[in-house]
């Protein structure tokens, strides 16, 4: 739903890091993004593809790693990756999950020329 | 060539809500975020806290909204100085609009800023602004079953308001669900269940906020 305005950002972070380092071109783009987040790759690709256009990202490449949502019980103690969005121990049943992952939006690394 | 970069997308945003508090900080003001999915009544629930707490502190409030001035009218009547935001499409408010806001609120003059963010449970969860405290707006007609459905928000929100309690006897809300989900995502979660229409569960809502106002200021 926000991916418009989280694309913005890859592009500015990409087009910093990529100056930082004297590029002429962004080949790729490898990105981390946790379920939680709600960000949908095909919507920050097509962003990608519009707003990065005249900018040395044009014509690059997008990739997820996409990161499953995961828990510990406070209960039991279990850590497990949620499965089907249940937010549930699938030991012991309790409710009561710390997340430990699936919140995660960066970027992993750069591919230029 | 490959550059690692390992830095987050939403850095450059995190950077100006840093920027925020710290000018908040400098003015001693304690800023709390209100989320909700639209319709759950933060405009009624600030309503209700502005009347409860504008006799010990100097308010101002931060509309976000899509579209449209009505809250910020609704604020304005009261004679609290408050900012519209309207995002144009925009399903969030970030930190750099939350800046400019500041740059037309009399900021020596607050005590406490409200914000009343976008009516949304997804987008507002990934965004920080410079606030001290979340406060996330439910309401019984939206269904016991939303901290599961909106995850995110629920797990960041230091405290849940439950709104429209007078509406119980005439809707299938699980009041017991809704707890055991939202002390599930967030170990230690306050829930104060409110109805702003009857002012029922306000007292203890404000004096809650009341605690966080002094005890933020007084640090």
């Amino acid at each position: 739903m926000h991916e418009l305005a989280v694309t913005e950002e890859i592009l500015s972070l990409v087009l910093s890091e990529a100056n930082k380092n004297s590029a002429t071109k962004v080949k790729h783009v490898k990105l981390v993004i946790g379920e939680m987040t709600g960000i949908v790759n095909e919507s920050v690709s097509f962003y990608f593809n519009e707003i990065s256009k005249g900018t040395i990202a044009e014509g690059a490449t997008l990739s997820f790693k996409r990161i499953p949502a995961a828990g510990r019980c406070r209960d039991c103690g279990y850590q497990f990756e949620v499965k089907d969005f249940v937010w549930a121990c699938p030991h012991c049943e309790s409710l009561n999950i710390n997340i430990t992952a699936g919140k995660e939006l960066y970027l992993e690394s750069l591919g230029v020329i | 060539m490959e550059i690692k970069v390992l830095k987050p997308i939403l850095g450059a945003n995190d950077q100006r809500a840093q920027e925020n508090r710290s000018l908040l900080e400098k003015n001693n003001i304690v800023a709390i975020n209100f989320t909700a999915s639209p319709g759950a009544g933060k405009t009624s629930l600030l309503m209700a806290t502005i009347k409860a707490l504008r006799d010990e502190f100097r308010i101002g409030v931060v509309e976000g909204d899509v579209s449209s001035a009505i809250d910020a009218e609704t604020v304005a009547k009261e004679g609290i100085p408050v900012v519209q935001i309207n995002t144009g499409g925009a399903c969030h408010l970030d930190a750099t609009m939350i800046s400019n806001a500041l740059g037309s609120l009399p900021t020596q003059d607050l005590d406490v800023l409200f914000i009343e963010n976008v009516g949304n449970l997804i987008c507002p969860a990934s965004f920080a602004l410079g606030e001290h405290r979340k406060v996330l707006v439910a309401s019984v007609p939206e269904g016991h079953d939303k901290p599961h459905k909106y995850p995110m928000m629920f797990s960041d929100s230091d405290a849940v308001v439950l709104n429209k309690i007078d509406l119980k006897p005439y809707i299938d809300f699980d009041e017991q669900k809704f707890t055991a989900a939202v002390e599930g995502l967030r170990e230690g979660a306050l829930i104060f269940p409110v109805s702003c229409k009857t002012g029922e569960g306000i007292d203890s809502w404000v004096s809650w906020l009341r605690e966080q106002i002094r005890g933020e200021q007084g640090s």
